[in-house]
């Protein structure tokens, strides 16, 4: 009799004892606590930043340079250009290499010397970035003087790991047949990498780009002492260069009321900037052909 | 493309050489000792590097102290209990902590953390825990523990996200058949996915570490720049980074400068280290290998 037995093993089971589960619960407990005490600072500070941040933008701040010590107004204008000098340095050198290094390890890497790089692009991208600042010191600045450019090589060196290793991963998820199939028409290597296989991958590529880009545009250490920062205007790729990030530690150190607000204005439109570009890339990666960036 | 990729290997190389001859000087001055004195004195040209070195591990230590638990249980909230809508959401917004800029970190932590623990949580310490002398000194809030509470937060979406990506890949069947034996829900998430992904998520930690010991800006704003080698946690203290964030453009004399670069090295190889044996954890989990549980 099928109903018999079915109770008989049910029977069987020993109930959960009653310590067990108040341990079972206890823990799921914790579990929604520490998911609680993560997410308390995140709207701690995106609630302050907002609070502090957008009251704090004017006219003024968006147009003009800094006062001098002590005098209110001005604003941070030369700070948020000399940061798109320097990233637009950074970009045209770091994206190509990245680019490049990554079709190298997709396309040429299955041997030991792909594996070398691989790890060497890991092993930099866990360099601290005050690090790279210090080398990019002491190949451009030292023996010569401040300028936007040694920061802009600090950040594209900070890039390159990042946009090397998603490129390849992209690279590989471009199908063999159609390589083959590009090899099969005569179409050389080379161009069968860069206008089948990369154009291919192209969202996956930016995707990488735009992360490591994001990663960069907040970095303030390595600039500290390779752009040092700037009270005036200057689109120079020589000369001391003002950046936002510089800009808004220099500010939060005074000690004065009216350079904090500032500091707020400029952490906002920094945050600003980054997350457009985070959740940019969120939805192209969701909406493109590429799951996994 | 080759030489994109050997220029990978030509950038660390540069970095290596640079850092190795800018700090020649410094070498030659102190030596091994320049890692055991603990006078940082630029008017006499004397320099030890161990307040800095103190300073980076304690409030690294700290910040994983903190993070370590809070991580680990946010990632197994996301991966073993969670409805999965909101799954996504949830790693969502951990991985946007992560988006933070350091220097917004720093300025938060300068007008928010720092006041609270100077005016708040220091008092009361000393009021209830005075007596383990943990907690002594002025209120003032710029302190080591401050630089640990906010590397905590910082280095949590790094630690949660790899042990997020290392639970899931503990095979389904370990926790059916830990579930079959009668288990309840946490029994099965300690038997059969923690202690299956225990590599891994040490590997995530460790890789935390890596990112702690090297994290400036915030540190810089919030541990108070004095070095010096205090007992009190709410003590300020001075770090590997911020000591070269600080003094690096103002540096005068030769030997100054190739000290803070000796730091730079320093702090370069301890990074490297802990990064490497961080990704070696990581990827005899994640690629493949069977989990300790199976063999």
């Amino acid at each position: 009799m099928p109903e018999v037995s079915a109770n008989a093993a049910l029977h069987s089971v020993p109930p959960i004892s009653l310590s067990r589960r108040i341990t079972d619960h206890a823990m799921t407990g914790v579990a929604v606590l520490t998911v609680l005490l993560v997410l308390t600072p995140l709207v701690a500070i995106f609630g302050y930043l907002v609070y502090r941040g957008v009251g704090a933008i004017d006219w003024a701040f968006l147009t003009q340079t800094p006062k001098p010590v002590g005098e209110a107004g001005g604003g941070m204008a030369n700070a948020i250009v000399g940061s798109a000098l320097i990233l637009g340095i950074a970009s045209i050198v770091g994206v190509p290499f990245g680019v490049g290094a990554g079709i190298y390890l997709a396309e040429f890497g299955r041997n030991r010397m792909g594996q070398a790089i691989r790890f060497t692009a890991d092993v930099l991208n866990g360099v601290p970035s005050i690090v790279i600042g210090v080398a990019a010191y002491a190949m451009l600045v030292l023996h010569r003087h401040f300028s936007a450019l040694a920061g802009g090589v600090a950040l594209a060196i900070m890039m390159v790991p990042t946009i090397s290793r998603t490129t390849e991963e992209m690279l590989l998820l471009v199908p063999q047949a159609l390589r083959e199939a590009a090899y099969g028409l005569g179409v050389p290597r080379w161009r069968t990498t860069l206008s089948i296989t990369l154009r291919t991958a192209t969202s996956g590529v930016i995707t990488g780009v735009m992360l490591a880009f994001a990663r960069v545009a907040g970095e303030t250490a390595p600039l500290l002492f390779t752009t040092l920062g700037n009270s005036f205007w200057n689109l120079k790729i020589d000369q001391a260069t003002a950046a936002l990030p510089l800009q808004i530690y220099v500010y939060a150190n005074s000690p004065y009321d009216d350079w904090h607000r500032q500091a707020w204005a400029g952490a906002f439109v920094l945050i600003v900037l980054i997350v457009t570009s985070v959740a940019a890339v969120r939805y192209a990666v969701r909406r493109g052909n590429f799951g996994a960036a | 493309m080759t030489a994109c990729g050997l220029g990978i290997l030509g950038v660390l190389g540069l970095i290596v050489y640079e850092l190795l001859s800018g700090s020649k000087l410094s070498w030659h001055a102190f030596g091994f000792g320049f890692f055991a004195a603990s006078d940082w004195d630029p008017v006499n040209q004397h320099f030890g590097a161990l307040p800095f070195i103190f300073g980076t591990l304690v409030s690294s230590l700290l910040a994983l102290i903190i993070a370590v638990p809070l991580s680990v249980g946010v990632a197994v909230f996301t991966t073993e209990m969670c409805p999965k809508a909101l799954r996504g959401p949830l790693s969502f917004f951990v991985e946007l902590l992560a988006a933070i800029p350091s220097v917004v970190y720093g300025l938060w932590a300068m007008f928010v953390l720092v006041p609270l623990l100077g005016q708040h949580v220091q008092p009361f310490l000393q009021k209830t825990l005075g007596w383990t002398t943990l907690f002594e000194g002025p209120a003032i809030g710029y302190s080591m523990l401050a630089a640990g509470i906010i590397l905590a937060i910082m280095i949590i979406p790094i630690i949660s996200s790899i042990t997020r990506e290392v639970l899931m890949v503990v095979p389904q069947h370990q926790r059916e058949a830990v579930l079959a034996l009668g288990a309840t829900r946490w029994e099965m998430i300690r038997i059969g996915v923690l202690r299956n992904a225990r590599a891994g998520i040490v590997g995530g930690i460790i890789l935390g570490l890596g990112r702690a010991l090297g994290e400036t800006m915030a540190v810089t704003m919030v541990i108070g720049n004095s070095p010096q080698i205090a007992k009190s946690l709410f003590a300020p203290g001075y770090s590997m980074a911020s000591v070269m964030a600080n003094e690096f453009s103002e540096a005068t004399g030769d030997v100054y400068i190739s000290s803070l670069i000796e730091i730079g090295l320093a702090l370069f190889l301890v990074t490297i280290i802990v990064n490497a044996l961080a990704q070696l954890l990581v990827w005899t989990v994640t690629r493949g290998q069977p989990a300790r549980g199976n063999a």
